[in-house]
């Protein structure tokens, strides 16, 4: 144990911690800009770089920057003496000399950690004047680069480094000029950038940004020929209330479906009832390629792997291309809802496809990218035509003056927004293939399952695994989120080694709940554990928690579809992949 | 990603490389130093390879490769121009004899002409102040050069076809 002073108060930490820790330990927190991390995660950002966190230490010469300086036996430490609050002062005007001054328009404005710091240090003047750096904004399907605005922090660089191994961006150049960027300062869309948005989500300022979408949602929905319908997945409505200052883990769904009312949508549906459809589809791929496995079918490739996560389907393109036969073809729950509605919906209004507007709102940047992939139209008509983020129905909400805490609770349109429990853990890492197990699981054994909840399942942890035991038949299945832990158990399945029949992929860390278009978390990991409660007592709350037991599911079946993996429903429901190395 | 067009005698001589540096990640500015030793520069299909092969990411490797002003990704001219910058030919007109060089082949420092016959440096003291200022055209060194006898030594070049 070491005992320091900090601010004139004793603390006693563990060999090993930081000054930063070491005061917060206490409630004393020292202002940081490019140190971030994720608790209980092994997600840490700390280049010792921006200095915005120097600390007197008595008796030594230089200022020392707390977020990589260890608490040591006697230190005494001031936190906020004249000489430190001068010196961040000084850091922080230097980085502002170099820095577009763009507040007033810019799309991270009020969720700046910068414009928080300048306000912070009361700074009203930058003294020092400078060239201002002019780099080219590089737009692609899901995300802006203002490189203007970076401020060389490189969070997003270990995100995408360390965390995804994806490997897209890099610190480049030298001095003046040096800026993150991806090889050869090629644009994002000619690299191998997955669109996980898990750089945006870490990003301290305006420099990564979403594709911005509102204003082509406004229009539809202010054009009379248009019927606009709107989806809504699972992780919104357990993050959406924070951007109204409500407590991490509010579930507002209903709330949620009352302000997209009020917005002008035609009818509220919900991305949950394509979750069930998923499962449908995907469970039968699941149950099929087992029974043949256990009949003793040599081909018959195993493990199955989930598909509905965007980033995660370009990761192995670019990645693993000999793996793609590895992946379920079920289409992500977005591109299903989009497949449907498009059709079925469609034709029950009686309308043209070019006259239905869908607009999806996500908790991820990924998901604009996916609706704009080719094979998800006809005819160029996209199966859904705007992907919103968590973020950017805020913005709409606020832009409507809509009052969205006092709003009353009300229900999703019929019929595709209805859905099971099954449905809405979707949102979580873990949650896809619990839902997949509770519908397998009955349709393998002929029997209702036991219990609903499978514990065994669920967490936090980057790597899980479990077997469950299907009356007899044990089923091995294994869950990664981040991309650096789907990226271990893929070269497990290449090399022959993978014991598992089924695994979960999410690309962002936590999940859905964790996904690049939802509000920002700053760092702060207990808002992830929060909104993934709030997931987990959405579904005990509902009525139905087994995909296969939605009527609207089952009716969509009888009606339109057949039975899963007909052939409408492949050509509707599932897709191919690519290699893209 | 541009797709790798490199000669097979070109990959595997970078392999090779790669490889007597135990394809360590750690050696990567070692490798660079040689691939660009043997190439003469770095373009981003070398790059590529050469992240391939240390199983790094090629951001990564370009980072290095921006880093360091000694690498270079463009081509050198068949004859490359270095003009020395150092004290004493800088005091004795080299600046002016450079703006003549670029005038005259239309490109800046760090470029190649679009046929490809010279490319442009400027240098650190070459020790031979005594010529200042003093130019090199590849090996050959040309002394106490005024601005009028820039396009003289540019036309002498021009006609040289080396080596067919
Ligand atoms: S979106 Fe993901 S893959 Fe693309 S640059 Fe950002 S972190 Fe890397
Ligand atoms: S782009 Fe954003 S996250 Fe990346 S280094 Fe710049 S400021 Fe930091
Ligand atoms: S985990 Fe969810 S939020 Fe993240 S990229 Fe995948 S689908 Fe999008
Ligand atoms: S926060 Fe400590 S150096 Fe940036």
């Amino acid at each position: 144990m070491i005992n320091l002073i900090v601010d004139n108060k004793p603390v006693v930490v563990k060999k090993g911690t930081t000054v930063l820790q070491a005061a917060s330990s206490i409630g004393i927190e020292i202002p940081t800009l490019c140190h971030m991390k994720l608790e209980d995660m092994d997600i840490e950002n700390k280049p010792g770089g921006c200095r915005v966190c120097v600390v007197e230490v008595m008796g030594r010469k230089n200022l020392a920057p707390a977020c990589v300086t260890l608490a040591t036996e006697g230190m005494e430490v001031k936190t906020h003496s004249i000489r430190v609050v001068n010196a961040r002062r000084t850091v922080v005007e230097l980085i502002l000399s170099d820095h577009p001054a763009d507040c007033l328009i810019c799309a991270k404005s009020g969720n700046c950690e910068l414009q928080d710091m300048a306000h912070h240090l009361g700074i009203r003047e930058i003294h020092y004047k400078g060239e201002q750096s002019t780099y080219r904004e590089d737009t692609s399907p899901a995300i802006i680069r203002e490189i203007n605005k970076c401020i060389m922090c490189r969070r997003c660089e270990m995100m995408c480094n360390e965390v995804q191994t994806v490997g897209v961006l890099s610190a480049v150049n030298r001095g003046f000029n040096a800026v993150v960027a991806p090889a050869f300062e090629m644009n994002l869309d000619h690299s191998v950038c997955t669109y996980c948005g898990q750089c945006v989500a870490v990003c301290p300022t305006g420099a990564l940004t979403e594709v911005d979408q509102t204003g082509a949602v406004i229009r539809a929905l202010s054009d009379p020929s248009k019927t606009v319908i709107v989806q809504t997945a699972p992780a919104v409505r357990a993050a959406l209330g924070e951007e109204f200052h409500m407590e991490a883990g509010t579930l507002v769904t209903g709330k949620m479906a009352a302000a997209l009312r009020r917005l002008g949508f035609n009818y509220v549906f919900d991305t949950d009832f394509a979750a069930d459809l998923t499962i449908m589809e995907e469970g039968t791929e699941l149950l099929g390629r087992l029974s043949a496995y256990m009949k003793g079918d040599k081909n018959v490739k195993l493990p199955i792997l989930t598909s509905c996560c965007p980033a995660w389907v370009k990761f192995f393109e670019h990645q693993f291309p000999e793996l793609k036969d590895i992946p379920s073809t079920a289409r992500s729950p977005q591109q299903m809802f989009g497949a449907i509605a498009k059709t079925y919906f469609a034709e029950k209004l009686k309308l043209k496809r070019e006259e239905l507007v869908v607009v999806s709102i996500m908790p991820c940047v990924a998901k604009k990218y996916e609706s704009s992939r080719e094979e998800f139209s006809m005819n160029g008509n996209p199966d859904v035509d705007y992907a919103l983020t968590t973020r950017e129905l805020a913005r709409l909400i606020n832009l409507a003056n809509i009052d969205f805490r006092t709003l009353p609770d009300e229900n999703f349109d019929q019929p595709l927004g209805e859905s099971s429990g099954a449905g809405v853990i979707f949102g979580t890492t873990g949650g896809v293939i619990e839902a997949a197990v509770r519908t397998a699981y009955e349709v393998f054994t002929g029997k209702p399952l036991p219990r609903l909840d499978f514990e065994e399942l669920r967490g936090m942890d980057g790597l899980r695994k479990a077997t469950i035991d299907f009356n007899g038949t044990p089923i091995n299945i294994g869950i990664a989120h981040g991309l650096g832990n789907a990226r271990k158990l893929l070269e497990e399945i290449k090399a022959g080694t993978s014991e598992f029949h089924a695994i979960e992929i999410m690309s962002c860390p936590g999940g859905c709940i964790g996904g690049g278009g939802q509000p920002y978390h700053h760092g702060d990991v207990e808002i992830l554990k929060k909104r993934q409660r709030a997931i987990y007592s959405e579904d005990k709350n509902k009525k139905i928690r087994k995909s296969h037991e939605n009527p609207y599911i089952k009716k969509l079946y009888e009606e339109f579809l057949g039975e899963p993996m007909s052939e409408k429903a492949h050509h509707l429901l599932h897709t191919k992949y690519f290699d893209r190395s | 990603m541009p797709k790798i067009k490199l000669a097979e005698k070109t990959i595997e001589l970078i392999k090779e490389i790669c490889a007597s540096f135990d394809n360590k990640e750690g050696e990567l500015i070692n490798v660079l130093h040689q691939v660009q030793s043997k190439l003469g520069y770095l373009p981003a299909e070398v790059q590529e390879v050469i992240a391939r092969e240390l199983n790094m990411s090629v951001a990564k490797v370009y980072g290095v490769v921006t880093f360091y002003s000694f690498f270079t990704m463009k081509p050198q001219g068949e004859f490359p121009i270095s003009i020395c910058m150092g004290t004493a030919c800088y005091v004795r007109g080299a600046e002016q004899v450079l703006s003549e060089f670029k005038r005259q082949l239309k490109i800046e420092v760090g470029q190649t002409t679009a046929d490809g016959k010279f490319s442009l440096s400027s240098l650190r003291c070459v020790g031979a102040c005594g010529l200042a200022p003093v130019v090199m055209v590849g090996e050959k060194v040309f002394g106490r050069v005024t601005s009028p006898q820039v396009l003289k030594i540019i036309e002498e070049y021009k006609e040289v076809n080396v080596e067919e």
